[in-house]
Formats: structure tokens, C-alpha cells, sequence
């Protein structure tokens, strides 16, 4: 393995076909390294932030506030209070004598500005140091307000983005349970784990509707309070994603019964796999859903597999590396660049668990470097040696690709194209196409320089494990 | 008018950053720096992120990582495991350490952590060439970025400056400007057969090369050479009229080791500039070279050719108080009717410092306010009726509410391309504002008149 992988990281990394597959990983990040990782208000914020009408108060000095203005590219059908910026805005004084008063100033100041459906209240390192009481100052403005306000426990120090996760879960769960569910469908879902990014929840609300199929509350894109305060009448939680709201579904089926079922949007074969899970869980209350459903996809593919055969001639051959947030993001993506002819030459994710890695381990091909919460030395070494042609990740992955003169798609919080459902395996392939096929390359150091360090080509090509396909 | 006691206990959307953020900017200016924040892992990702889309460059600040259980048993351990591996793995020059409020909160004496290291891991430091060790106190309750960029800029000069003989590099401090206002300084300097170290140097550091090897030290930045020896400088200039020396490290130079500290305006329009290049003038005891008299006669044309357009727009500006005051006095000096001034900061000397530079110019002061979001921003503004925005990215939403033009700079700039490349200083700068202000203007009319004139 490459010089610049630190040694206590050496578990945390593996090549397939090396040695037995066995990948540390839900380690705390190693102090110096650069971890690419956030913290668990982060982890919080990021999964609350979507719920429009909420009123999202960051109890903290003005960094943690300030770093997640308009952070997630988010969007609403309404209300838009999600986009705007609110914190208490500490100050020496506040950390000396305690900061709950301000903080219930705060909460009335704003819940009488803006009238919000419910507020969050972010708890952050200092809060979790100085020891507010942010459950008794909730508890008081709910009452003379009257409209839910939850305390969200985000110290940024306990733990990882995860544990960010999971305190979101918590406070959403909150809200769940208080909501009428009479008029409900028994044909009924939540959308969990998708956070409407340019509109990616609209397309997938949609191919659920036109299968006959209601959608009781988005969790959390384009979100609304009151949707969340029914999500417990639904038959049934739809999970997305590596974890982010796994947690709401495994304390609604301990609560409520609700079955939940995993899913992921991002790709061909995830996408129609998804719906007909979807379908086949409510055969027996509609026998014609498989159909529709069938129908559905038949047709999306019908429409897309020509545009998409145009960058597949292009695309075929080249090498992707993938590094992602969540691991579940990265099964997709491995598919999808499958579907292009494209081989993954590197992947890994910030979060991911002992059985994400197991899986990812089962659907790469040998030769492919599998990593846990790696750092910018490990990643620019890796883009060197192994010759990508294009990296997927987020903002902080990005100017590491780019300064080696190698090719990006944005697949994180903040991009504006759709990237999800079958109109979004297009977008997907149009965007690696028009970084990995620009003239841009021909001019940078990597292709003009004679000597590219690392330039040995694996011993053996990497055998293909499945046939680019579809569904 | 004049500042109002914040009308608001709550902030709504930030007219300012947090204070270790700017120590990070501060230290990636010094060569061969690896900035690294004594705190938990989400501040620097934060920070890193924050950064790095507006300077479309790697930024790497490494992190103590602290859990839960270093903040109940103190965060030494975890300090000292973090700088052995930024010190193995980046074979770095400096490590520049800023604490955070919660390594500041739970107590954590970090310089003492930092001689601990020295002496328990002589052998390590010795092996990489002894790289140094600079420490900051910047918890984000007390300051915005600026104090926090300034702090670091002292804390590194306290620690690693020492007296010497005298020699001919002159120190500038220009505080937090663009890269490319930073090579457009050390144009100048060269010009007038100067040698001068400016501090930080992010010229190249945060707007590189396209590289074929991945450098794990982006190049460019001071030396510590010259650090080291900037305490036997001839004199030192420091840009900011809303800077307490008592908090610069020009005003430490100058207690701790005599060297004469020029404070002078941020140089950002003709006056502000001219008073620049008059003090380099009397510095190298020679002449404005006559390329910049050149470029300065053409800014004066340019003003005349502009006049009537920028006469009377009505202008808010906003963001860090240094910038605020230049851009102040440039748009007075073209007309341009500034009617409000207003930073996150909170000085205490912004007002009189805008006073200072437009007093002649201004038959109305502009009303000016610091400590303030851009909730109350908008609040003030909107009684104003402006014309036009000029400020950073943030204040986007707000041109778009009111439907008027908006002119970028400082920092952030996350909704433009070339944001590292916005020259603000000196003629030159001021020509592109310039340019840029007055081609809105004219681009708004354009778009407003239903007879699409094709000359303007």
C-alpha cells in the first residue's frame, strides 16, 4: 500500500484479492489525519435541515450556525424557513453565567417573527460543556407557545455524524404519534432518507403515486411538521440511504409496527429494485401494483436506454473512484457506473459499518481498493496510482481531484441536478461524461508529464463480476 | 445612527465567521503550514469546506478529533497523538494550533500541552527538522474570523520572531485580501526595488498550480526565515483603520522589538492607495515608479469617465470592518452615495474610521453599524432604498429581494467563479471595482428600459 497511508489506518484499508477481507471501520477518526468526517451537530443538521417549516435554532457560538446557512442544495414546495440561518450566538459572557436565558429569548424572539410549525433546538460542544438545560427551556416555550419545540442533543464531540443521525432521529420521533391518521391509505408510505436535492424527491414521490401508492411524510425533503406528527399512520417506512433515518424506522416498528424496507434511488437496477420492493410488499392489498409498477420502469427504460447508450460508447473503460458519506450511497454508485461500462477502481464512505463494507466487498472487482474514513493524503495517493479518470464525492473531495487534473462529479449535499430515480442515472452519466470526455485533461501536468508517478498497471485486468445490466 | 446596541437577542444568518476559522486562513500563509484545531472534528471539516468553495483549492486543517471522553479528562493526549501524526505524515514547517470554544471551555492549556510535546517527543521533532509550533487562543464566543486572523498573525510572531541585525525587508501585513491582491502587492514592492516579507502570503497557497504530484504542503507562503527575522525589520505596514495595535502583530513588532509600524488604511481606491504608495515612496526614498503613475492617471480618467453613472447610487456595503472602510472611501470618492455601512464585527471604531475617509467628500455620513446580521442588515437597508449591494456572497439573498445590482467581494464568494482572483487593493483594484460597479449600474438601466438602448 501507498507511503502516505498513515499506519495506524493500515485496517482501514484493503485491497481486494490481497488478503482476507477484514476492514476496521466505526473507529473515532485519527487526531491529525484530516478526517473528511464531520461531527454529530453536522450529522443532526443535515438530516433535520429539510423541514421547512421547523424553525431550526443552533444553540452555540455563530460557527456552527454560520457553516450551515443554505447548506444542503434542499428545496420546498412551500415554506422555506429551512434556508435561513438561526443561532444564539454565544459570547464569553453566556459561557460564564450560561446561556439559557438568551436561548428562551431566542426561541420567543424568533417563533413570534416567524410562526413555525414546530423548532429544533441544536445542542453544541459548548452546550454540552457549560450544561444548559435546553430540555427545560424547550418544555417552557412549548407551553406558552404551543407549538412543539425539541431539543436536538448534537454536541458535536459525542461521537460522529452518526450519532448526529440518531439525534435527529430521536427528535423527529417526538414528533411522530400526535397527528390524525384516519383519512390515510392502506396503501401508505414515508419516504425516509431523501432530502429532496434538486427536486429528487418530487421524481421519486411520483413513480410511488402513479403505482398507487400515498405518500404520507417525506423524511425529510421538502418536510413538513405536521406530515412528520402522522408518519406513524403509514403501513409502511421506505429507507434510503446508509443510516441517516434508519434509526426513525427501527423506533416507529418498535413503537408503531410500522414495517420498514430498504432502499436507494441512484441508479438503474437500485431505482426499478426499489419500486418493485415497494410493490411486492403490497401485492396481497393490490394484486395489479406489480404490474403498474413493471409498466412504470418499462417505460422510464424505454425512454432513457438510447440517451444513455450515447455516453456509455463514450465512458466505457475509464476508471471511477468513489468516496462517499454513507456506504449505501456507494453500492448504488458502483452499479451505476457499471451500467456505463465504467470499472470502479477505489471506493469508500466517512461512515460506513462492518456489513456496508462486507457488501461492498462482495460487489467490487478484485483489485479494488476498499477505504474507511481516509483523509486528503490517502486520497490523492490513491487517484494517482490507480489512474482515475473520474472521482465522485463531495465539496472537500473536489479540489484534490481537480489539482491532479482528474475529472469530478458532485454527488454530494450540494449539488443541483438530479441525481436520483431513472431521470437521474442521465443526469449522472451526462455529468462523468462532461467532466471525463473535456479537453481540459489534454493540458494538465498528469497527461503532459512523461513521468506519471505510480504508472504500473495492475498485474491483472480485474475480472468482471457482473454484466453491465439492468433491471 | 452610529452603532445601535444589537436590536435582537437571536442571529439570523451571520454577518461573520467564527474565530478560528480566520487562524486558519492566517497560518495557510506560511510556507510549509499545516493549520490544525485543537477542538472536535466538525470544526475543521466545517472550516474546510467553508473555504475551499471559495477558493476552489485543497485546504487541509487537521483536528484533535476530541470525543466525549477527552472533554471530560482534558484534550492533551489527543493534541499531542494529532501533531505526531501531522508532523510524520506532512513533514511540515510550522503546525499552526487554534483552540476552539470547546477546548477553551473545558479548560485544555494548550501551550503547556505544546511544551509537554517538545520535551516528550524531542526525538520525533528532531528527525523532522524541528518544525514549530505555534499556538492561538481562539474560541469562537469571543471575536469573529478577523480577530481570529489577526491573533494568529501575533501568536506567530510573539513565538517565533526574534531581534537580529538589521536588515532591508520591510514586513507588510495586509491583512485578509485575495491572492491575487497579494502578487498585485508584491508587484508593487518589487517596483520600487523593494524587498518586503507580506504576511501572510496566501498567493500562491490558496491559488495554485495544477499539480501532477499531490502536494501535501501547498507551496508558496512566508518562509519562517523570514518570520524569524521580521524582528529586525526596518518597519512594518499594516492595512486596517479599525485595528487596535494592542492585537497585531505590527503592534508587537513595534513594543516588542522598535520596528516602526505604519498603519495605514486598507488601500482599496485612489486616496487610501495613494497614502500606500506615498509612505513606500518615502520608505525606499525613491519615486512612484512611473508604471503605477501610469495606472493611477488612468484610475483618475476612468473616475471622470464614470461619474454620471455612479453619481448618487445608493450603496450598502458590509462585511469585515477593514474592507467595509475601503470600499467606504473608494465609492465615496466616485460619488457613489453610500448609505450604509455594516459588519458582524464589532471593533468599535468603524464608525470613526468611515468618518476618516469620507468626512470631505460626504455631505451626509453613511449610517453605520457593527455587530449586526444580515436580518438586521436587511431591516436598516430597506428604510435606505439602495441601489445597489456590495459585499460578499452572503448578502445574495438580499439583492434578489430587492431586485438591485450586486457587486461581489472580499469573502466569502461561494456563488461566483474566481473569487481568489478579485483584485481589491491599490489603482489597479480600484480600476476593476470600478468597472464592475459602473457596468452594473449600467446593465440594470439596460435591462429596465424598455427601449434596449444599445449605447450607454
Amino acid at each position: 500500500m501507498s507511503a502516505t497511508v498513515f499506519d495506524e489506518r493500515r485496517n482501514q484499508i484493503h485491497r481486494k484479492g490481497d488478503t482476507p477481507f477484514d476492514l476496521a471501520c466505526d473507529k473515532d477518526s485519527l487526531a491529525g489525519a484530516v478526517s473528511q468526517r464531520a461531527c454529530v451537530f453536522c450529522g443532526s443538521r443535515v438530516v433535520l435541515y429539510p423541514i421547512a417549516d421547523a424553525l431550526h435554532l443552533v444553540h452555540g457560538p455563530i460557527g456552527c450556525a454560520a457553516y450551515t446557512w443554505d447548506i444542503r442544495g434542499a428545496l420546498s414546495s412551500g415554506p422555506e424557513l429551512h434556508r435561513l440561518s438561526f443561532s444564539t450566538d454565544l459570547r464569553e459572557r453566556d459561557i460564564i453565567f450560561g446561556g439559557e436565558d438568551k436561548l428562551y429569548r431566542a426561541l420567543i424572539e424568533l417563533i413570534d417573527r416567524h410562526a413555525p410549525q414546530a423548532a429544533f433546538v441544536y445542542s453544541t460542544c459548548i452546550v454540552g460543556i457549560i450544561g444548559d438545560d435546553l430540555e427545560g427551556v424547550s418544555r417552557r416555550v412549548e407551553k406558552e407557545k404551543g407549538i412543539p419545540v425539541i431539543p436536538v442533543q448534537s454536541e458535536g464531540f459525542k461521537g460522529n455524524k452518526r450519532a448526529g443521525y440518531h439525534a435527529a432521529c430521536r427528535a423527529m420521533f417526538r414528533l411522530t404519534g400526535s397527528g390524525g391518521t384516519s383519512a390515510i391509505s392502506a396503501k401508505s408510505i414515508n419516504i425516509l432518507g431523501d432530502f429532496n436535492l434538486a427536486g429528487e424527491l418530487w421524481i421519486i414521490r411520483r413513480y410511488y403515486e402513479r403505482m398507487g401508492i400515498e405518500v404520507v411524510a417525506n423524511v425529510t425533503g421538502d418536510g413538513r411538521v405536521a406530515d412528520l406528527q402522522r408518519a406513524h399512520g403509514a403501513a409502511l417506512n421506505v429507507v434510503q440511504c446508509s443510516g441517516s433515518t434508519m434509526d426513525l424506522a427501527k423506533m416507529m416498528q418498535a413503537e408503531y409496527g410500522t414495517p420498514f424496507l430498504r432502499v436507494s434511488y441512484f441508479g438503474v437496477e437500485d431505482m426499478a429494485e426499489s419500486l418493485y420492493t415497494v410493490a411486492r410488499f403490497f401485492e396481497d392489498l393490490d394484486p395489479e401494483i406489480v404490474s403498474r409498477t413493471r409498466e412504470l420502469v418499462k417505460e422510464e427504460l424505454e425512454s432513457l436506454y438510447p440517451e444513455l447508450e450515447k455516453y456509455r460508447s463514450a465512458l466505457a473503460g475509464k476508471k471511477a473512484a468513489i468516496y462517499v458519506g454513507g456506504a449505501f450511497k456507494a453500492f448504488s454508485l458502483i452499479k451505476a457506473f457499471r451500467l456505463v461500462g465504467m470499472d470502479v477502481v477505489l471506493v469508500g464512505s466517512q461512515t460506513g459499518t462492518k456489513e456496508d463494507y462486507q457488501e461492498l466487498y462482495e460487489i467490487t472487482d478484485r483489485g479494488t481498493v476498499i477505504v474507511d474514513d481516509t483523509n486528503p493524503l490517502e486520497l490523492s495517493s490513491f487517484l494517482q496510482d490507480r489512474h482515475v479518470d473520474v472521482f465522485v464525492g463531495g465539496v472537500k473531495e473536489r479540489p484534490i481531484a481537480y489539482k491532479l487534473g482528474v475529472g469530478f462529479c458532485d454527488h454530494n449535499h450540494e449539488r443541483k441536478t438530479v441525481l436520483a430515480g431513472f431521470q437521474g442515472m442521465l443526469n449522472f452519466a451526462k455529468e462523468v461524461h462532461s467532466s471525463v470526455m473535456s479537453p481540459v485533461w489534454r493540458f494538465v501536468p498528469r497527461h503532459t508529464t512523461n513521468s506519471t508517478p505510480g504508472s504500473e498497471e495492475p498485474a491483472s485486468v480485474p475480472e468482471r463480476l457482473t454484466a453491465a445490466g439492468g433491471a | 445612527m452610529g452603532k445601535p446596541a444589537k436590536s435582537y437577542v437571536s442571529t439570523t444568518n451571520a454577518c461573520k465567521l467564527c474565530k478560528p476559522l480566520g487562524a486558519c486562513l492566517a497560518f495557510k500563509g506560511i510556507e510549509g503550514a499545516v493549520p490544525y484545531l485543537h477542538g472536535s472534528q466538525g470544526c475543521a471539516t466545517y472550516m474546510r469546506r467553508y473555504i475551499i468553495s471559495h477558493f476552489r483549492e485543497p485546504m487541509d486543517i487537521a483536528s484533535s478529533s476530541l470525543g466525549e471522553k477527552h472533554a471530560i479528562y482534558g484534550g492533551g493526549p489527543n493534541l499531542k497523538l494529532g501533531l505526531k501524526n501531522v508532523i510524520t505524515k506532512y513533514d511540515c514547517r510550522l503546525v499552526g494550533i487554534a483552540t476552539t470554544c470547546l477546548t477553551e471551555t473545558i479548560g485544555d492549556d494548550t501551550p503547556m500541552y505544546l511544551n509537554e510535546f517538545r520535551r516528550e517527543f524531542k526525538d520525533l521533532l528532531d528527525s523532522h527538522d524541528s518544525p514549530e509550533l505555534v499556538s492561538v487562543s481562539t474560541p469562537s464566543y469571543s471575536g469573529t474570523h478577523m480577530e481570529g486572523f489577526h491573533e494568529a498573525l501575533r501568536a506567530v510572531v510573539d513565538q517565533i520572531s526574534r531581534s537580529g541585525p538589521r536588515h532591508s525587508r520591510i514586513t507588510i501585513m495586509p491583512g485578509f485580501v485575495s491572492p491575487a491582491d497579494t502578487r498585485y502587492l508584491k508587484e508593487i514592492i518589487g517596483d520600487f526595488g523593494m524587498s518586503a516579507t507580506i504576511f501572510p502570503d496566501i498567493s500562491t497557497s490558496l491559488d495554485g498550480v495544477a499539480a501532477v504530484v499531490y502536494e501535501k504542503l501547498a507551496s508558496g507562503g512566508v518562509p519562517l526565515s523570514e518570520i524569524r527575522e521580521m524582528g529586525a525589520s526596518p518597519a512594518s505596514l499594516e492595512f486596517g483603520r479599525t485595528l487596535d495595535k494592542a492585537h497585531t502583530a505590527a503592534g508587537l513588532l513595534e513594543n516588542d522589538y522598535h520596528i516602526p509600524c505604519y498603519s495605514l488604511g486598507t488601500p482599496v481606491g485612489l486616496r487610501e492607495t495613494d497614502r500606500f504608495f506615498e509612505t513606500l515612496s518615502s520608505l525606499s526614498h525613491s519615486p512612484i515608479p512611473e508604471k503605477h503613475e501610469m495606472e493611477r492617471g488612468r484610475l483618475i480618467d476612468a473616475y471622470v469617465d464614470a461619474h454620471k453613472y455612479s453619481f448618487g447610487v445608493r450603496a450598502v456595503v458590509y462585511g469585515e470592518e477593514d474592507l467595509v472602510v475601503g470600499l467606504t472611501s473608494f465609492l465615496a470618492e466616485i460619488g457613489v452615495k453610500v448609505v450604509l455601512c455594516a459588519s458582524g464585527g464589532e471593533s468599535g471604531r468603524l464608525k470613526e474610521a468611515v468618518g476618516s475617509v469620507t468626512t470631505d467628500l460626504l455631505s451626509e455620513p453613511p449610517i453605520v453599524v457593527e455587530g449586526v446580521d444580515f436580518h438586521e442588515i436587511a431591516e436598516i437597508a430597506e428604510r435606505l432604498h439602495p441601489d445597489i449591494l456590495i459585499g460578499n456572497s452572503k448578502g445574495y439573498h438580499l439583492a434578489r429581494r430587492w431586485g438591485v445590482p450586486f457587486v461581489r467581494v472580499g469573502f466569502p464568494i461561494h456563488d461566483r467563479f474566481g473569487g481568489q482572483r478579485i483584485l481589491h487593493l491599490g489603482y489597479r483594484g480600484a480600476q476593476s471595482l470600478l468597472d464592475g460597479i459602473v457596468n452594473a449600474v449600467i446593465e440594470t438601466r439596460q435591462e429596465a428600459s424598455d427601449i434596449g438602448y444599445t449605447y450607454y
